[in-house]
């Protein structure tokens, strides 16, 4: 690395904000920090007596869960504050929460939101360190360094790999960081879906779009398949899901459009039988049980290197 | 700051004045009299009444009152963003001596009693107040507002401002019922199923940001509506800040065909584009959405060429309460009364427009439109008129804004060009010193 480079971000909101230094950087202590999860004891002292809260105004079972055994991993105090407990339901300002957060001195914030944009809004009111566990339709860079540290570990290098990413494109904050971290790091992202769940100028973030699945599948190293989320949907986006997994859904057989070693990768939860075929899911070319696992890495490495550590 | 000078006659002394209504534009001095125009003097010596109050105004701009025929003053009912008071301080202190406030109250302007309430508070104030009366009741898109009992009251023209009139027959209806009472009807024209749930405009910059975007066909296809119900019916329509390329092209071609078809469009979407929203910033929220270069530049066009007749501001006047907030629930809209001017300016410093088409687009065009006095300097007019120092530089900044909500994504800015003195019904109501 070069010596002129220190990773300088208080705050992780968005994949848009590092550059291929600081993913590298993530990545290599990711990599290193993984080791701590197999061992007998599994806590090393780095963060001892900093505080980790989580503030989670959206539900969520993976991500929540998998900060918090990163932060215990390396000894922090966490909290947890969902949005059933707190105070906004009492009508209080995200501003406010925020200052009254302050007050008790945190050191780091994790936060989701439906709002995009919101963590930055929040970054701007406290002291600690906010880290974006998912914001609105906006990113979630901790899902895609995590799937870059997966693609990195599976493939040896991201750089010249074709990254197919398939279904609703226009409402994953997923898709948006995967799209950026990817391209980013040297692959050619291609994405599908139906026209309803591709968002305006996608070619922009650096993607390509493909007008058929098998066209974006073609020639992949890596597909990605996202999460049909219904709840989110007020628009008249699919006639219904059966008719999705018919034109859209990964199966074997487009499958084997792709490149014979390809990985397929998923964010969860799964509709099994929806985007991506059950098989598939528990088949050998899928890593979504490795990507769970390099999430807790991925989440070490952040809290550890926004914490100073070098 | 209504300075009384109980009819003390003023005399403004080798200005440069323009007044297209009468095809002046030349150097020369004006005298006002009885809260009324008296004279104007060109190269002559003139010789003042006794106790006239001299302004030597050399090298600045001498025009009609400008007049902002899109503004909410949020009285009754939202006091703590803005009071018709302190709305027509700040019209004052941007070189206008009236304007036009949207029906968007609480209560709605939907009847007399609320256009007489408006008025009542409106007397004595630094700007002259015209109230814009509702289409509909509520502003619903249900039934008919009692037109004619607003229009006795004071009403200028009717508009359900903000709550887009989504019902074609509705519209249809206020067009007809509406000419009875020679009222204009403006129309917001929004088509709420596309934009449904959108808080900026629809493109890169809201896929960068996760932002749900407002698609610019909203706007066009009831645009389109729009003027197609005022060709069928035979009545005028005045379209609201209109923000597109596509929608300037509809009004140029309805225009060239004999619709009796009109439009404004505000400073904010010849200046600004959504990357303005940036990093979420909530001052670059508004509906219509900032659009992009290429709707500015067919914005400019449309100006020029008089396809567009009007800038007004749309004034809009917000709390930290509503802006400081996620912008998925900032409220829209930003105040522009104080900064019209010098954004105004810019286009003539490009050469877009020419300082006559600057007073017909902010105080001709809006008082022929609303049928009001004013946009004039004739003799035996009313004295409303500002005097323009275009080349006076300042920073905005929000110790100066007069409005009493400070949501301008102009604050900080390096503005070139200010009203210096402004003038109602003979009275001064702003004095920049």
């Amino acid at each position: 690395m070069d010596s002129e480079y220190r990773f300088i971000h208080k705050h992780i909101l968005s994949l848009e904000d590092l550059s291929v230094a600081d993913i590298e950087l993530i990545l290599q202590t990711a990599d290193s920090l993984k080791e701590i999860s197999t061992r007998s004891i599994k806590k090393v002292p780095t963060l001892r007596g900093k505080t980790v809260i989580s503030l989670f105004f959206e539900p969520s079972t993976r991500t929540r869960l998998s900060f918090e055994i990163a932060a215990k991993r390396m000894s922090a105090d966490t909290f947890n504050i969902s949005v059933a407990l707190s105070s906004t339901t009492k009508g209080e300002s995200l501003i406010d929460t925020a200052k009254n957060l302050a007050a008790m001195k945190p050191d780091v914030i994790i936060f989701r939101h439906s709002c995009s944009g919101s963590p930055r809004l929040l970054s701007k009111h406290i002291k600690a360190s906010v880290i974006n566990a998912g914001d609105g339709t906006h990113e979630h860079p901790s899902q895609g360094l995590l799937d870059l540290m997966t693609v990195r570990e599976k493939k040896g290098d991201i750089n010249g790999l074709r990254v197919a990413i398939i279904g609703d494109i226009a409402h994953s904050r997923v898709a948006h960081s995967n799209i950026i971290g990817f391209s980013k790091m040297g692959a050619e992202v291609v994405v599908c879906g139906p026209k309803t769940l591709l968002p305006a100028a996608v070619e922009r973030l650096g993607a390509k779009v493909a007008a058929t699945v098998e066209d974006a599948v073609s020639g992949a190293d890596v597909v990605m398949t996202l999460r049909i989320q219904h709840e989110r949907q007020k628009d008249p986006l699919l006639p219904s899901l059966r008719e999705y997994a018919n034109y859209f859904g990964i199966t074997p057989k487009i499958m084997k459009k792709a490149k014979p070693d390809a990985i397929i990768m998923h964010p969860g939860p799964i509709n099994r039988g929806v985007e991506l075929d059950p098989e598939l899911a528990d088949g050998k070319q899928s890593v979504i049980i490795d990507q769970v696992t390099n999430g807790v890495a991925v989440r070490m490495a952040l809290l550890y290197l926004i914490m100073g550590g070098d | 700051m209504v300075e009384s000078v109980n009819n003390t006659p003023i005399l403004l002394v080798n200005g440069r004045i323009i007044d297209p209504a009468n095809g002046i534009d030349q150097n020369g001095s004006l005298l006002l009299e009885n809260g009324r125009v008296s004279r104007l003097f060109f190269g002559k010596k003139l010789s003042a009444p006794r106790g006239t109050r001299k302004f030597d105004v050399g090298g600045k701009w001498v025009i009609p009152g400008l007049i902002d025929m899109h503004v909410h003053l949020r009285e009754p009912g939202e006091e703590y963003k803005e009071t018709i008071a302190s709305g027509t301080r700040a019209a004052a202190a941007g070189g206008f001596t009236a304007v036009a406030c949207m029906p968007n109250t609480k209560p709605f302007n939907d009847s007399w009693a609320v256009t007489a309430q408006i008025l009542s508070k409106a007397r004595n104030c630094s700007a002259k107040v015209y109230p814009v009366g509702a289409i509909s009741k509520f502003g619903r898109g249900e039934t008919l507002a009692e037109y004619g009992e607003m229009k006795e009251a004071g009403v200028v023209a009717i508009s359900d401002d903000g709550c887009p009139v989504e019902n074609s027959q509705l519209m249809r209806r206020a067009l007809e019922y509406s000419s009875h009472f020679k009222l204009l009807v403006i129309s917001h024209s929004e088509e709420k199923t596309l934009s449904h749930l959108g808080v900026m405009n629809e493109g890169y910059q809201s896929t960068r940001l996760g932002l749900r975007g407002i698609p610019r066909v909203a706007e066009e296809i009831m645009i389109y509506r729009d003027l197609s119900l005022a060709e069928y019916t035979g009545q005028p329509i005045h379209i609201a800040h209109v923000s597109t390329r596509e929608s300037v092209s509809l009004i140029r071609r309805a225009k060239e065909r004999g619709c009796k078809i009109t439009a404004e469009t505000a400073p904010h979407y010849f200046t600004l584009t959504d990357e303005a929203v940036d990093s979420y910033d909530t001052m670059a929220k508004m509906n219509p959405p900032l659009r992009s270069p290429d709707d500015i530049a067919a914005i400019k066009e449309g100006l020029a060429d008089g396809t567009l007749d009007v800038i007004a501001t749309d004034h809009a006047p917000h709390s930290t309460l509503d802006k400081d907030l996620e912008f998925d629930l900032a409220a829209n809209g930003i105040i522009g009364l104080e900064t019209a001017v010098p954004l105004a300016l810019n286009l003539v410093r490009e050469g877009t427009i020419d300082a006559t088409r600057f007073v017909e687009l902010l105080s001709s065009n809006p008082a022929r439109l609303l049928g009001v006095e004013g946009g004039t300097l004739r003799v035996g007019g009313p004295a409303d008129v500002v005097v323009i120092d275009p080349d006076k530089d300042f920073v905005y900044t929000e110790d100066q804004v007069v409005s009493k909500s400070k949501n301008s994504p102009f604050l900080d800015w390096h503005m070139r060009g200010k009203a210096v003195l402004t003038i109602k019904d003979g009275e001064i109501t702003y004095s920049d010193s």
